[in-house]
């Protein structure tokens, strides 16, 4: 048995940033990192915080550490891409362009979040930006993505699927079976693994028989690469690069990304499991603050940049929130609205939802 | 009007479907090269191509996903589980996933899916090979669930199911594949949602759907015979359900036997008895009864076989004891 927390630890030792040349850099692009990555951290800061006031109920799983992994993913993807998640996701949706109103107001249950309410912190969605969901089911997301990229290669559109999901996702059925499929029919799709290291309390080494995640994929003859995900630019050239494979060849790939979670797996997560001094290691591998770092001593920016974009990306935040507390909520009425796509009868509607809600809520 | 067998009528629907529409796909195991387990896709992939007409490895989970991921881009995939009894293995693509994608993003995307399976048992296929899981799927709100026991239904139905946006579970059974009937050249569909009553009566109601509603039927036959009156209410589609038609046809008859070929705990039936005493319980001059499959893991012995299974017989005695009350028939 693999002593766990010497892996860890080797992880952490992977996620030590290389010093990039930013010469070839577009300035404008790599602020506009530091600025998503900033969004991503204190929308997910604020998102705690709304949790613990009870403004947001469920479950709910917050990216702080992921920041340069998603933000690298996005910047390599193109608008005709699609993208799955698991219930991570928050982070995702935001760098995919929607507005963090919309995402604080679903977390909040209100008619004006991506899904209307009706889907919550792990099932966020937004057909036009084809960010195609959280999905809350380890795994289920992974054979649907394989779909999607079905579809995109039956329709000849050149474009292709990013399937994200966490370490321990590897090891459920739907995975080997989707890259079975992927593998078989040459599909446009690459598997994204956000490797923080543990599946809830779970080390990667107790899980799963091969650690190396990148590895898994041999049995399909499904191309694999480890990427270090605290580094923003090393995961958006690792993307770009296996996307552009993945588009030209409709070969599928695995990116093992090795990521840190800050927190639990959840908000109500203590964190029992991990050591302090492995916490307080890998939060030192802390991507905003690394990537602030590095782009002060390139003198692209200055500190008066970085405390203006502070400011912004504050007010950003609190308006996201004033939105949520601002919106409606979902109407008794409609409660039945989209059960289906296509009507059909014998189907309860509006008169029925306000009679179960009467009955319900003891006026009946 | 031309009468042709229940599989014949799948098979010229699929094809004419896959013929109208480029974004039909067909998937399974076996369903092109080796032409359908029960020949339902014969022919198909000759004339279609291996681009419509798709041999998948055996993995339910998997290519059940993938056709429903494909379906969120815009293909109408027509997925074959070779029985219902492998669909267990894709039950958390089908009820996870396609049921919920609809409503739970708001609305935004839609998953026009159909999954073609048959339910039930025929011959000596024992315990893994014969079971009735429609309740499973009827059970969950988001999909539609029908049905169809004659071939203008299987015809229409499937029709419907295809042209749907929504994920529909489309049951078929090995027993009626051969079966034949009537169905017209044109390009009808049936109405997903609606029962239909298949023969008109007055003495009592049974509510019946797929295999059981031809032994309905032949029961009917049989004791009209004895000038016992039989009206036989076809489900056709368990979700929705029409509730309506069942309900007014037990207020003409005052008694039910309701019948399906799943384990009799638990099965179609408990929801069926459950809906006609809740709407017309002042109606009913007799309790509600319930025909189902002995509850046992089917045993192979062919006599066992035999009598674990919801018959002819087993519908008559409940029908009689129904009628007990009214007239004395026994």
């Amino acid at each position: 048995m693999t002593n766990t927390t010497d892996t860890t630890h080797a992880a952490l030792a992977f996620m030590d940033i290389e010093q990039h040349d930013l010469s070839n850099e577009d300035i404008n692009d790599l602020q506009h990192y530091y600025y998503q990555m900033l969004l991503i951290r204190r929308f997910e800061e604020r998102t705690s915080e709304m949790y613990v006031k009870a403004k947001i109920g469920g479950y709910c799983h917050l990216n702080l550490g992921e920041e340069a992994t998603i933000v690298g993913l996005m910047a390599a993807l193109q608008p005709e891409d699609y993208i799955y998640t698991n219930y991570r996701e928050h982070g995702y949706i935001i760098a995919r362009g929607i507005s963090p109103g919309k995402v604080m107001a679903e977390l909040f249950g209100k008619e004006t979040g991506v899904a209307r309410g009706r889907g919550g912190s792990m099932h966020l969605f937004d057909n036009d930006a084809h960010f195609m969901g959280g999905y809350a089911i380890v795994g289920g997301q992974i054979p649907l993505a394989v779909g999607a990229a079905y579809a995109l290669k039956y329709q000849e559109k050149p474009s292709v699927v990013v399937c994200q999901m966490g370490d321990a996702t590897t090891n459920i059925g739907a995975w080997h079976e989707s890259l079975n499929l992927a593998g078989l029919y040459k599909l446009p799709v690459l598997f994204f693994i956000v490797n923080n290291g543990y599946g809830m309390g779970t080390p990667v080494s107790s899980a799963s028989a091969e650690p190396e995640l990148y590895k898994k994929g041999c049995a399909y003859r499904i191309h694999g690469e480890k990427v270090n995900g605290v580094d923003v630019l090393a995961v958006r050239d690792a993307v770009r690069r296996l996307r552009q494979r993945a588009q030209d060849a409709g070969e599928p790939a695995i990116l093992d990304v090795a990521s840190f979670r800050f927190r639990g797996h959840s908000v109500i997560d203590s964190d029992r499991y991990r050591s302090p001094d492995l916490i307080k290691k890998g939060r030192e591998h802390d991507p905003v603050r690394m990537f602030a770092a590095q782009l002060l001593d390139a003198d692209l920016v200055s500190e008066i940049w970085i405390r203006e974009v502070a400011q912004r990306v504050e007010r950003e935040v609190q308006e996201a929130i004033d939105f949520a507390n601002s919106s409606p909520d979902p109407k008794y009425e409609e409660l039945f609205d989209n059960m289906y796509a296509t009507p059909v009868p014998n189907t309860p509607g509006s008169a029925e939802a306000v009679e179960a809600v009467r009955i319900n809520r003891g006026e009946a | 009007m031309a009468v042709i067998t229940y599989r014949r009528a799948l098979n010229e629907t699929l094809s004419g479907e896959l013929a109208r529409d480029p974004n039909v796909v067909l998937m399974g195991e076996e369903i092109g090269v080796f032409q359908g387990s029960y020949r339902v896709t014969e022919g198909l992939l000759e004339k279609f191509g291996p681009k419509r007409v798709v041999d998948t490895p055996i993995a339910e989970e998997g290519f059940v996903g993938l056709a429903t991921g494909a379906a969120m881009l815009g293909l109408r995939p027509v997925v074959e589980i070779m029985t219902i009894n492998f669909i267990l293995v894709a039950v958390d693509q089908i009820v996870n996933h396609a049921s919920k994608i609809h409503y739970m993003f708001g609305g935004q995307v839609r998953v026009p899916l159909v999954i073609r399976t048959p339910s039930g048992g025929v011959g000596q296929l024992a315990a893994t090979h014969s079971q009735s899981f429609e309740n499973w799927f009827a059970y969950v709100p988001g999909l539609k669930v029908v049905c169809p026991s004659t071939p203008y239904d299987a015809r229409g139905l499937l029709r419907a199911a295809i042209r749907d946006d929504d994920p529909v579970i489309f049951i078929e059974s090995l027993a009626l594949y051969d079966t034949k009937g009537e169905t017209p050249e044109d390009d009808y569909t049936v109405q997903i949602g609606t029962a239909d009553v298949k023969r008109e009566g007055t003495d009592i109601t049974v509510v019946a759907y797929s295999r059981m509603t031809a032994i309905a039927l032949e029961v009917a036959r049989r004791l009209e015979q004895e000038g016992i009156s039989v009206e036989v209410v076809d489900v056709r589609s368990l979700r929705p359900l029409d509730r309506k038609t069942i309900v007014n046809s037990v207020k003409k008859t005052n008694h039910a036997v309701v019948i399906g070929e799943d384990w009799y705990s638990y099965g179609v039936g408990a929801e069926l008895a459950a809906t006609i005493q809740e709407e017309a319980f002042d109606y009913l001059d007799a309790p509600v009864l319930r025909v189902g499959g002995v509850e046992v893991p089917l045993p192979y012995a062919n006599h066992l076989s035999q009598v674990s299974k919801p018959s002819a017989h087993s519908l008559l005695y409940a029908i009689r004891k129904s009628l007990q009350g009214k007239r004395r028939v026994m």
